[in-house]
Formats: structure tokens, C-alpha cells, sequence
């Protein structure tokens, strides 16, 4: 081992970390979280802050998304790691749009394009009888030789879980041979019904080898858990005197080993970083923003004021949230004035769903209903000031709300009757079963374009150009058919949903 | 052997998943973990030419979305409340339950669950598609076994009535289009295609006349060629394999006198169609010769393949065969059975020996560049996956994508098959050099 491989051995120097378990226990338990409710939006913050929010569970279902999906994703973003799937080679079903999104935001980021690092161990019915872990060490190893990553990821599967698979065993002698990091992701698909788990398990990886105590502290960078958005942050960060570290896509490994060293810890939407954050503040003193993400002018406002307490930078914030809503004023009055009385539905996961919520709320929309994928009862902080329910519905409690893991067959049903004007969809797949229905599907591809207060006027453009022309949505009504039968679309909506337990 | 795959360019046999999808009315119910359907559909489907959900695709797939409930006390009991729903809420013709892994590994009995709803006499049968069980190539072939099983009755036999099976639906982007490609060449032949996949196909309809049929086509380098063997066996049907693309006048004229044969097709009514496709053919190779021959110089002369066999021997001998290019590597990346290496291996060798190049048999895209890495002044065109865009690039070559993953390219009805597959292999080739280099 060279002398620069052993003094890079700080993570497992840290006992605290070495000594916690290497697994991340899911939402259901961790967190209280449900996939099914049906209700008005109050009665759902009430019953989840009383401790009495109970699982919904369907008798008839369509596939849902995993684990292995929403971790992978995060951590096949980090431009210096590997990702190994010990899976059989359908997990990897994924990569090809990881890849994709790779690409695409290097060139939007002006990097090099290329290829996300990424490997399957493709197990077969001979491993599933007498284990892989050889073919995992032998994976590491030619990750290792392939692309000198400094880091790499073990994602675990269904098939890695049931058989019992060590995957700790390999990684450490690997990691004493290698001088990297290395670590298990435990993302099994069926152990959590609420795919956000997934990121959890990604970042637990994260925080127990990646990120190291501060050499320094950045009192005035920011870290902003996100996805693959543009960097709106910036323009509400910058004008007070703040800097945004967006992680973790598209970050290095280098730059995560030192999210220790920021001022604080936001969120672009609170369910995908609730983990991480109240991590970086458990172990390294970061604070977390717990306000709800600055979507909409409440929320931005109160986000705003978070930080700049936190940060020493409340004499410049008052005059920039003035100026800001100044700028925007007339052109947003215009857009209410366009988009009054439109009905509006949201099929997201949640924070980032009740950020759309709020978001247009703002722009003059009535909210007729939602499918939001998952509810947690509470954030990792325990903080319920970061409620992004209630904060998105603190005028409008009375709203119609459910909670639907991606249940199209039940989306459609519901949609029939409610016949909204436009549908925001932020996951892949489901606008389709929207559009059929002659429905403007909007499909937000990028999730920090709302951002802020700028961010109301570049969301209503997009919503404008998206409605002015429905003929996409038409054509796909009058020429293809939807897979259900009447007698379903004529039974309730919610009517395979079971009783709370 | 399975091997370890960085890049892979197939998936597990639950994604023959996408083969239910692809057959008219029919609904896939997965019996699986959570998130198998979906990123089946992510890599098969939309992210490999975005192709969509379809009817019954996408976010429609049922599944039992097992969980930790089902892996540790059985999901028999939560198989047959899915099944029970998907019978009463999917509007479907014919309903085909698929095992995953997670049910599999814990013995789920879901073959018995099914067989069950058969006897109350629903349209259901079962394949076992776990995924470790192999790809989705095997997947395919089981599922479409399962119903030749499970489904198929004797039926009277219809004159001129031919089964194709070609590639594998989803996984080849251009499987719809080859199809409806075989069937007009069929056509011109006098014979009728009955299609089991895709929009021409009658669904339920087409899978019914299976037994009816006089000839099964297989058009695949291996997939489909146990299917015709069981078809054979329980309806007496013979079989002609052809198990490369005919791609251009020579390659499909051949394929087509074969299959004429094969059929009973009148040697005359041959004669007649095939000139006049070849006669259309020339008069669009001809017209785009100037070109061939004046960019000659800075076009690639060596060329790459990486696809499964069927693809790479039928483009190796048109582009070798009428372009005169020259092959620089050939890498078979379905990992067809070893059994058919030899076999495989000739169908590359048909050409002069000086046309020859090597045969590599990896799906891994680490192996591949390092072989490509050993021809480094090469320039070539690589004919791949999207994976290759990057050693394309290391060898400052060009490339397309015509095969899985193909997440850089929208396949609609494209087609390489035949004389007009030519053609259009020929547009996008040089389309996209043209492109590139203005």
C-alpha cells in the first residue's frame, strides 16, 4: 500500500461512525410513513402529528418503484465513484437512464460527457445456491482497475438480501486492500414499500464513509440536497452573501467528504434529504434548514429568514425577499389573472409535491386533488416546523388530498371524474395514463425551476406554453385506449383501498 | 457462466415481462418485488428507443409488490388478491403471471395459484422468470413457451399461414418494424404472416391460429428455436431457422427464395416479387453511390459490431457483402447458449476469409473497449449500444446505436429488415456522419 493509500484511511478513524450499524431502517418504521390515505389535507397533518397515521394497504396493485432505484440514482451521479448492483442483471434495468441523465447534465454543466460508472454482478440460479461474494470481491477489483474511482458503492437487491449475502465481509478486505472507500448500500427492494428509502439508504452510505470531520469551516456555503436540477439556488443565495453546494448528484467524492464543513444543510425537496441532513447535524453539528423548501412565496420567505438567522445574514434579508417580490409583483398578478379558476392536480412525492402545491396556489390555480406517493408522519429532525403539508395548506386545510404509491389504475379513475386542467406528474412513466385521458400532463423535468420568486414566473411560462396548445394530450384521448375495465371506472376511486391497521 | 458486466446489454428473464406487453390485450402481472417492473420497462422499454407503456406497459404492469410480509410468511395469498383485481379492473384478453426473483428464492407456489384460476377457466397462465434464472432473451423464449402450454389448442391447418418469430420484443428496438417488414415481404410471396407481437399482430386472435399455421419462421439467431421445437413436437409443425438479418438485396433475396421454398410458393411468383424489389433497391443504392464513392476517402473503412448475432452477421455482409467496408471486431453481446458459439461463428465467416474479423462472445462493455483499445488509430464506425458512444469517441471513430441499451435514438416503426432495412441502415449511418462532421 502506498504511503498516500494508508494516510487515506480516515473512515473508519471515526468511532462513532465505525461503530454504527451499517443498515438504514426503513421509512415505515423510522419515520411513521404510509402509502395509502384518502382525506382532506388537515385531517391528514392532524392524524400524522397525533401519532395515529396508520398504513393503507391495496388489495389490487400496480407495480411500484424500489429502493435500489432512488439510491442508485443519487450515488451513479458522483462523478469519481462506482456503483456495483450485486443483482441479478434486471436490476440494472435502470442504468441505461442514469446514464442518460449523466450525460445530459455534464453537457449541461460543461463537462465532459461520459458514461455513468456502473456494474452489475449479474447473479444467477448457481449463486443463489451457493453465494456471490467472490464475484463481488472480483467486481470491486475490476471497478477498481477499470476507472481508479475513489470511492464505490455496493447497492444490495432483493436477491443479494434473501440469500444472506456478507457484502461486509468483502468490503472491508477490499477496502484494506484498495485504500478506498467502500460501502454496502442496503437497498433490497422488498423491504420498504416507500421507494424514498432508497435515498436513504444512499446517503446512511454517504455519512458512514464518505463525508470526514471538518478541517474548516464554510460558514457561508450552504449544502442543497437535490437531484439533477439547474442551480436556481444560487439567485436567492448568492444576493446574501451565501454560496450553494448542490450535492449529491454531479458532485465528487472530494466535495462530499467535506459536506461537514458548511454553515448549514437545506433541502430542494425535504423527503429526498431528511436522512442526510439531520445526519450532517447529529454528527457535525450542520445545521438543517427545517423550514419547508423555498417554493412559493410563504415558504420562501420563512426559508429565507432560516438562513440568514442561522448564518449571521439577517441584515440583508429583509431588503432582498422586498426587492424580490417587488420585481415579480406585476408579472405574477398577470399569471394569477390567467390561471384563476383552473383546476390543478399533483401527483408527486411529497415536500417536493407540496411544494407544487404551494407553488400553484400562488399562481391563481384551484388544487382539485392529489396522488402524492408517500406521507411521512415526520422528517429524521422530529422538528414540525418543517411540516411542508401544513405549510403548503395552511389557507386551504379543507383540500382534498391522497396519498397513492403511483397507483395509476386509481389515478385514472379519479382523474375521470375530477377532470382538472393540467396534472403535474414528477415521476416517469405515469404521464401517459394522464394524457390518455385528454389531460394536460405536465411533466416537470426539471424540479428547481419554480425556485424561489423568480421561479413563479419561469414555472407559470413553462405552464402557459405546456396548456396553449393541448393537442398532444387530445390526439392521445381520441386514439389510444386506457387498459381498465368500465366496471372499474365506474366503482369509487379509492374502493380497493383497504381499512387503516 | 455468468460474469460479472459493467454496461450490461440485457436484462433478467422477469423482463420478458415486455414481451406480454408487446402482444395485443395482453396484461402482465408480475408476482415480484416492488421496483422489478419498473426498471424493466426503464431499460427494455423506455430508455432502449423510448419505447413507452404502451396498453398494458409502464405504470399500468400489475404487481404484487411483495415486501418483507410476503418474503418471510409466503406471498401466495397476496398473488391471488392481485390476480383477483387484475381480473376485474385490467381489460385484457389474455393475462400472463410472472415470477420474480424474491417470489422464487422463498418457493412461492405460483404455478399452482395460476393453474388454479385456469381451471375456473380465466385466460391465465404462468411463467417462471425469476430473474436469475437467465436473460431476458430466456425470459422470452419462457413466456412465450408458457403459452404455447399453458394456451394453444389443435386447430385445423390453414394454407399459407406462416408463425414468425423474430427478435425479442422491446429488448430489439426495432422489433415492430422488422415484423411488419417480414410480414409484407410475406406478403409479396403470397403468404400470410400470422404476428404473435406488436400492431399487426390480432393478439389472442393471432396466438389462437399458432397451432393452424403450416410453417414457423424463426428469424433470430437463437431465441424462438425451442419454441420450434416444442411447436413441432405438439402440432407436427415444421420449422425453417434463419438466423441472420437479411439486410439488403443479396441476404433478403436469399432469405426470402428459402422461405419461398420452405412455403411451397410458386417458383414464378418468387422470381417476379424479388426482382422487382431488387429493381427498387439498386435504383436507391445506385442514386446514393456518387456518394459512397466521393466522401470515400474520409468516410470509415473498418467497422465494429456489437449487438447480438442475428444483427451483426446480416449487417457484417451488407456492409462488407455490398458497401465494401471492412470488419474490424465483431462482439456477440446476447450471450447466446455456448451451444451455438460454432454455429455463430460461422454465420460471420460466409465472406471472403480476407473479410473476415474476430468473434468475441462478451455482454461485458469493460472487455469490449479493451479489445477495441488494441486497434487505437483505427477510427471506425461502431454499430453498438449507446454504451459505446464513449470508446467511439477514444478512438476518435463514429457511431450508432441499433442496439440495447439504445438510449441516444427514438424508434418508432424503423426497421433493418430487408431491402428497404438497407436503405434506412444506410440513411442513418451516413445521416449521422454527415451531421457529425458540419
Amino acid at each position: 500500500m502506498s504511503v498516500e493509500q494508508q494516510i487515506r484511511q480516515p473512515f473508519t478513524a471515526n468511532p462513532v461512525r465505525a461503530n454504527r450499524g451499517t443498515g438504514v431502517q426503513i421509512r415505515e418504521r423510522r419515520l411513521g410513513s404510509i402509502t395509502g390515505f384518502v382525506g382532506t389535507a388537515g385531517e391528514l397533518v392532524q392524524i400524522a402529528r397525533a401519532g395515529e397515521l396508520a398504513e393503507r394497504e391495496r388489495s389490487f396493485t400496480q407495480a411500484g418503484t424500489c429502493s435500489s432505484f432512488c439510491a442508485t440514482l443519487q450515488l451513479s451521479l458522483i462523478q469519481d465513484a462506482v456503483v456495483i448492483n450485486h443483482a441479478p442483471a434486471g436490476c440494472a434495468g435502470d442504468f441505461p437512464m442514469f446514464n442518460l441523465y449523466n450525460r445530459y447534465g455534464q453537457g449541461k454543466r460543461k463537462l465532459t460527457r461520459q458514461n455513468a460508472r456502473l456494474l452489475t454482478t449479474n447473479l444467477n440460479e448457481q449463486d443463489t445456491i451457493f453465494g456471490a461474494t467472490h464475484k463481488l470481491a472480483e467486481a470491486i477489483h475490476k471497478a477498481y482497475r477499470t476507472f481508479q474511482p475513489k470511492a464505490i458503492f455496493v447497492t444490495a437487491s432483493c436477491t443479494s438480501g434473501i440469500i444472506g449475502e456478507d457484502l461486509e465481509s468483502v468490503i472491508e478486505e477490499a477496502e484494506q486492500e484498495l485504500g478506498i472507500p467502500i460501502a454496502s448500500v442496503n437497498c433490497e427492494g422488498f423491504r420498504s414499500q416507500v421507494w424514498a428509502t432508497g435515498w436513504d439508504a444512499a446517503y446512511n452510505s454517504i455519512l458512514r464513509k464518505i463525508v470526514r470531520p471538518p478541517h474548516q469551516k464554510l460558514p457561508e456555503t450552504i449544502n442543497i440536497i437535490t437531484f439533477i436540477g439547474e442551480d436556481y439556488f444560487s439567485e436567492l443565495l448568492q444576493p446574501i452573501g451565501l454560496k450553494p453546494n448542490l450535492v449529491v448528484p454531479f458532485t465528487g467524492v472530494e466535495q462530499l467528504e467535506r459536506l461537514s464543513e458548511a454553515g448549514a444543510t437545506a433541502h430542494m425537496c425535504s423527503t429526498l434529504g431528511t436522512f442526510l441532513a439531520a445526519g450532517l447535524e447529529r454528527e457535525y453539528g450542520v445545521p438543517e434548514i427545517k423550514s419547508p423548501p423555498p417554493y412559493g412565496l410563504a415558504s420562501t420567505d420563512r426559508w429565507l429568514r432560516e438562513v440568514a438567522t442561522l448564518t449571521g445574514k439577517s441584515a440583508h434579508v429583509e431588503p432582498f425577499i422586498a426587492a424580490e417580490r417587488a420585481a415579480i409583483a406585476a408579472q405574477l398578478e398577470i399569471f394569477r389573472k390567467r390561471f384563476a379558476g383552473r383546476k390543478a392536480f399533483v401527483a408527486a412525492g411529497p415536500s417536493h409535491g407540496h411544494s407544487s402545491m404551494e407553488v400553484l396556489q400562488n399562481l391563481g390555480f384551484d388544487l382539485v386533488g392529489s396522488c402524492i406517493f408517500h406521507h411521512d408522519a415526520r422528517l429524521d429532525h422530529g422538528d414540525p416546523a418543517g411540516d411542508s403539508l401544513q405549510a403548503a395548506t395552511q389557507h386551504t386545510p379543507g383540500l382534498s388530498y391522497g396519498v397513492c404509491n403511483k397507483q395509476a389504475f386509481e389515478l385514472v379513475n379519479l382523474l375521470r371524474r375530477l377532470q382538472p386542467d393540467l396534472v403535474i406528474v414528477r415521476h416517469p412513466s405515469l404521464a401517459l395514463s394522464v394524457a390518455k385521458l385528454g389531460i394536460p400532463a405536465v411533466f416537470v423535468d426539471d424540479e428547481h425551476i419554480a425556485l424561489g420568486y423568480r421561479g413563479l414566473i419561469r414555472y407559470a411560462c413553462k405552464l402557459t406554453n405546456w396548456l396553449a396548445n393541448p393537442a398532444l394530450e387530445r390526439t392521445l384521448a381520441r386514439t389510444t385506449k386506457l387498459p381498465y375495465t368500465d366496471w372499474w371506472l365506474n366503482q369509487p376511486p379509492f374502493s380497493m383501498l383497504g381499512e387503516p391497521r | 457462466m455468468s460474469t460479472i458486466l459493467q454496461h450490461p446489454r440485457h436484462l433478467c428473464a422477469l423482463g420478458g415481462q415486455q414481451s406480454v406487453v408487446a402482444i395485443p390485450r395482453a396484461i402482465p402481472i408480475l408476482h415480484a418485488g416492488p421496483g422489478c417492473g419498473f426498471k424493466l420497462h426503464t431499460g427494455l422499454g423506455s430508455y432502449n428507443g423510448f419505447q413507452g407503456g404502451c396498453y398494458s406497459g409502464g405504470a399500468s404492469l400489475v404487481g404484487s409488490n411483495v415486501g418483507e410480509k410476503e418474503i418471510v410468511f409466503g406471498g401466495e395469498q397476496r398473488l391471488r388478491d392481485v390476480i383477483d383485481g387484475a381480473l376485474k379492473v385490467m381489460d385484457g384478453d389474455l393475462y400472463v403471471v410472472l415470477s420474480g426473483c424474491a417470489t422464487d428464492l422463498v418457493g412461492d407456489d405460483t404455478e399452482n395459484v395460476v393453474a388454479q384460476y385456469r381451471r375456473q377457466g380465466a385466460p391465465i397462465v404462468y411463467a417462471a422468470t425469476g430473474g436469475f434464472r437467465g436473460s431476458n432473451l430466456q425470459g422470452h423464449e419462457t413466456i412465450v413457451n408458457s403459452i404455447v402450454n399453458q394456451f394453444l389448442t389443435p386447430q385445423e391447418k390453414i394454407p399459407g399461414l406462416v408463425n414468425v418469430w423474430s427478435t425479442v420484443p422491446y429488448y430489439d428496438p426495432f422489433w415492430a418494424g422488422n415484423l411488419t417488414a417480414i410480414q409484407n415481404l410475406l406478403a409479396g410471396l403470397g403468404l400470410r404472416a400470422n404476428l404473435l407481437f406488436g400492431p399487426d399482430s390480432d393478439g389472442i386472435d393471432s396466438w389462437c391460429r399458432v397451432p393452424a399455421a403450416e410453417l414457423n419462421l424463426v428469424v433470430s439467431s437463437w431465441t424462438g428455436l425451442s419454441t420450434a421445437q416444442l411447436l413441432n413436437e405438439r402440432f407436427g409443425t415444421p420449422w425453417l431457422h434463419w438466423p441472420t438479418l437479411p439486410i439488403g438485396a443479396i441476404e433478403t433475396s436469399r432469405f426470402l427464395r428459402a422461405v419461398a421454398e420452405a412455403a411451397q410458393v410458386d417458383g414464378q411468383v418468387t422470381q417476379i416479387f424479388l426482382e422487382r424489389q431488387e429493381k427498387r433497391y439498386h435504383y436507391y443504392f445506385e442514386r446514393a453511390a456518387d456518394f459512397f464513392l466521393e466522401f470515400r476517402w474520409d468516410l470509415p473503412s473498418h467497422y465494429v459490431t456489437v449487438t447480438d448475432a442475428f444483427y451483426g452477421s446480416g449487417i457484417s455482409r451488407l456492409l462488407s457483402g455490398e458497401l465494401g467496408l471492412l470488419p474490424l471486431r465483431h462482439f456477440v453481446s446476447d450471450q447466446p447458449p455456448i451451444e451455438q458459439y460454432q454455429a455463430i461463428q460461422q454465420q460471420f465467416a460466409v465472406l471472403s476469409p480476407e473479410l473476415n474479423a474476430p468473434v468475441t462472445f462478451t455482454a461485458d462493455g469493460d472487455q469490449i473497449a479493451s479489445e477495441l483499445r488494441k486497434h487505437p488509430k483505427s477510427s471506425p464506425l461502431i454499430l453498438g449500444s449507446a454504451w459505446e458512444r464513449d470508446i467511439a469517441a477514444e478512438l476518435d471513430g463514429c457511431h450508432l446505436s441499433v442496439t440495447s441499451p439504445m438510449m441516444d435514438r427514438l424508434a418508432a416503426n424503423g426497421s433493418y429488415f430487408g431491402y428497404d432495412g438497407a436503405l434506412r441502415l444506410i440513411e442513418d449511418i451516413y445521416g449521422m456522419i454527415l451531421t457529425a462532421v458540419q
